[in-house]
């Protein structure tokens, strides 16, 4: 009953990442045209609500090129790995409270694939993991433009997963364990009453320089040079259409959801909320990272985009001693506060 | 059962492995590839016995190990592209002589 | 539990299979991406081996960070296999030779470990593991810090001697 139960958790969040990178297209837009003062999408459906399937099926009827010199194997294989390890990245990150949906099942379910007590450093790694699919969409579509995007957008991601380790280790050293679920857990409770006693508070730097660097790991504004445009022609997926195409936006969009997600767990207090109860807590999740979101995509429309030089110099001479220093700032203040 | 054999024998067969591409490959980076391949066997020998033994020096030796392989890798690619930009090929049998 | 055996056989048959086309290839990116099979399946056997720190380690550090070191370096290098003519390789017979050796080392070193007995335990049977067991990521650091504090700091200093070494190769030399 309880391996049912668990297949049914794994097609759930399957279907809600699924949903969610419709939701991020649809808000993407509208958002944008907002900023911008305009209306944005509102031809199909109510209030364009129906633009991502919209978008989907136009992708899907397109028709499917391959640059002669490409290499088929790798030009093929480059988005199935990306969008493989944006969603399995996914798999470790707990949503929610141990629930039994209102009492459906026998035993409380937690609300995360795969708990496992090193949940942090594998989603590290499997985010990690994307970065292949990047460089070889750059290399094998043969193209000048596809392989300098593929690897300036390479190396930015491999740059900026040093302070976003580092971030995410001044966590580490405040919850006392990888899990996530226990890191959730360790933020249960409020200080004084009413100041929620989520990491963000204790790490107001940590948490800043995590979501710089995650916006960094998924290539999205201002750090999105190597897809600029104006400049490399749409740099590592110039020479790729319709359904790969949409693999690669589609790994995009859920990469920015499972930074959302996980910088909700550490930051943010996960589910843990005021006026609902416990089993209801995927709700604040909820919230939570749609605000997070919400961020990326305001960040994207407002902000002018780093050139890449510039990128490196702020990745490696300013945010990494930034992180180093939040990390033993944060270590000696556990060590000697006791906190 | 698992037996700590089929580890040993994995380990082995693959450190075999490797040492046939560092010999058989004419390519300096597949060379570097197939060392990568028998530092591999070498840390799962570690762990495989760590395990069996009930001792985490194993798995801590092999947090070294990766580490050093890293630091090799480095350099090693930094000497094969600087030998590249000297003679364009990355055939050793290409670098023949000490002076050029 | 009755799945480790035919779980080990699987990521068993994934790493030889993987490194053998590895050395096998013919284009060095083949090689990257088959060795990043096999270092995962390698992960998967360490988390059989109740080392999930290191499996993670594994797929951080080597395929994460290594390959795509080498992977940049085989593509900013273009192998001149791309610029026409016959890749250098070993003559036929030589490199027959050599696999046949290779095949002969390989025999060997089974051999070699097949005799002693005392290996043919389970893996886990040996020793009870002790309490700390629980949290194999507080015991690593425990002993690291603590056992192997000296090893730690000297491996640091070795990774910025390779950093800097590295930078000073692989310079270009504006005449």
């Amino acid at each position: 009953m309880t391996v049912l139960a668990q297949l049914g958790l794994v097609l759930a969040v399957f279907v809600m990442l699924l949903l969610a990178s419709a939701a991020m297209v649809y808000a993407e837009r509208k958002v944008a045209a907002l900023i911008q003062q305009r209306e944005g999408p509102n031809r199909v459906g109510p209030k364009g609500l129906l633009q991502p399937f919209a978008d989907v099926i136009k992708l899907m009827f397109k028709e499917e090129l391959r640059p002669g010199g490409a290499d088929a194997v790798l030009f093929l294989l480059a988005p199935v790995i990306s969008a493989t390890a944006a969603f399995a990245a996914f798999a470790v990150v707990p949503f929610g409270a141990e629930t039994t949906f209102f009492g459906l099942l026998a035993e409380p379910l937690k609300l995360q694939v795969a708990d496992v007590n090193v949940a942090v450093l594998v989603v590290f790694a499997i985010t990690s993991m994307s970065v292949y699919g990047i460089v070889l969409a750059g290399w094998s579509s043969n193209s000048k433009y596809s392989l300098l995007g593929g690897l300036r957008s390479a190396s930015q991601m491999i740059s900026y997963e040093l302070p976003y380790g580092l971030a995410l280790a001044s966590v580490l050293v405040l919850a006392n364990s990888l899990s996530l679920t226990t890191i959730v857990d360790a933020q249960a409770g409020y200080w004084f009453g009413f100041i929620p006693k989520w990491f963000v508070f204790l790490q107001p730097f940590g948490f800043l320089i995590f979501m710089i660097a995650g916006i960094a790991e998924t290539n999205r504004a201002p750090f999105d040079f190597p897809e600029a445009e104006q400049e490399l022609v749409a740099g590592y997926h110039t020479e790729y259409s319709s359904m790969a195409f949409a693999m690669f936006f589609l790994a995009e969009y859920i990469n920015m959801v499972t930074v959302s997600a996980v910088a909700t767990d550490l930051f943010l207090g996960g589910w843990h909320g005021p006026f609902l109860p416990a089993s209801l807590g995927w709700i604040w999740f909820l919230i939570k990272t749609s605000a997070l979101l919400f961020f990326y995509i305001w960040m994207r429309w407002t902000l002018p985009r780093y050139r890449y030089d510039q990128l490196m110099q702020f990745g490696w001479k300013l945010l990494l001693p930034l992180a180093v220093l939040n990390l033993l700032v944060t270590a000696a203040g556990v060590m000697f506060l006791g906190v | 059962m698992v037996s700590l054999n089929h580890y040993l024998v994995l380990s082995a067969i693959l450190f075999a492995i490797g040492t046939a591409g560092v010999f058989l490959r004419r390519n300096m980076i597949t060379v570097l590839l197939s060392i990568e391949i028998m530092l591999n066997a070498a840390n799962l020998m570690f762990v495989a016995f760590g395990r069996h033994f009930g001792a985490v020096d194993g798995q801590i030796i092999v947090f070294f190990v990766v580490t050093v392989a890293a630091a090799e890798a480095a350099v090693g690619l930094a000497i094969v592209i600087a030998l590249f930009r000297l003679r364009e090929s990355l055939d050793p049998d290409v670098f023949t002589s000490l002076k050029w | 539990m009755g799945f480790e055996l035919p779980l080990f056989y699987v990521f068993a048959a994934v790493t030889v299979v993987a490194s053998m086309l590895v050395i096998g290839q013919r284009s060095p990116v083949y090689s990257v991406m088959l060795l990043i099979a096999s270092f995962a399946a390698l992960a998967g056997l360490y988390v059989l081996l109740d080392a999930p720190f290191v499996a993670v380690i594994q797929i951080i550090i080597y395929a994460g960070a290594i390959l795509v070191l080498f992977l940049f370096v085989v593509m900013l290098l273009n192998a001149p296999k791309e610029r026409g003519g016959r890749r250098p390789r070993l003559a036929a017979g030589p490199r027959r030779l050599g696999a046949a050796l290779g095949v002969v080392f390989a025999v060997e070193l089974v051999w070699a470990i097949w005799r002693v007995a005392s290996l043919r335990e389970p893996v886990e049977a040996a020793v009870v593991l002790p309490a700390e067991a629980i949290e194999p990521v507080r015991w690593i650091g425990q002993v690291l810090y603590t056992d192997y504090a000296f090893a730690f700091e000297v491996t640091s200093l070795l990774i910025l001697v390779a950093m800097v070494g590295a930078v000073v190769l692989a310079k270009k030399h504006v005449q």
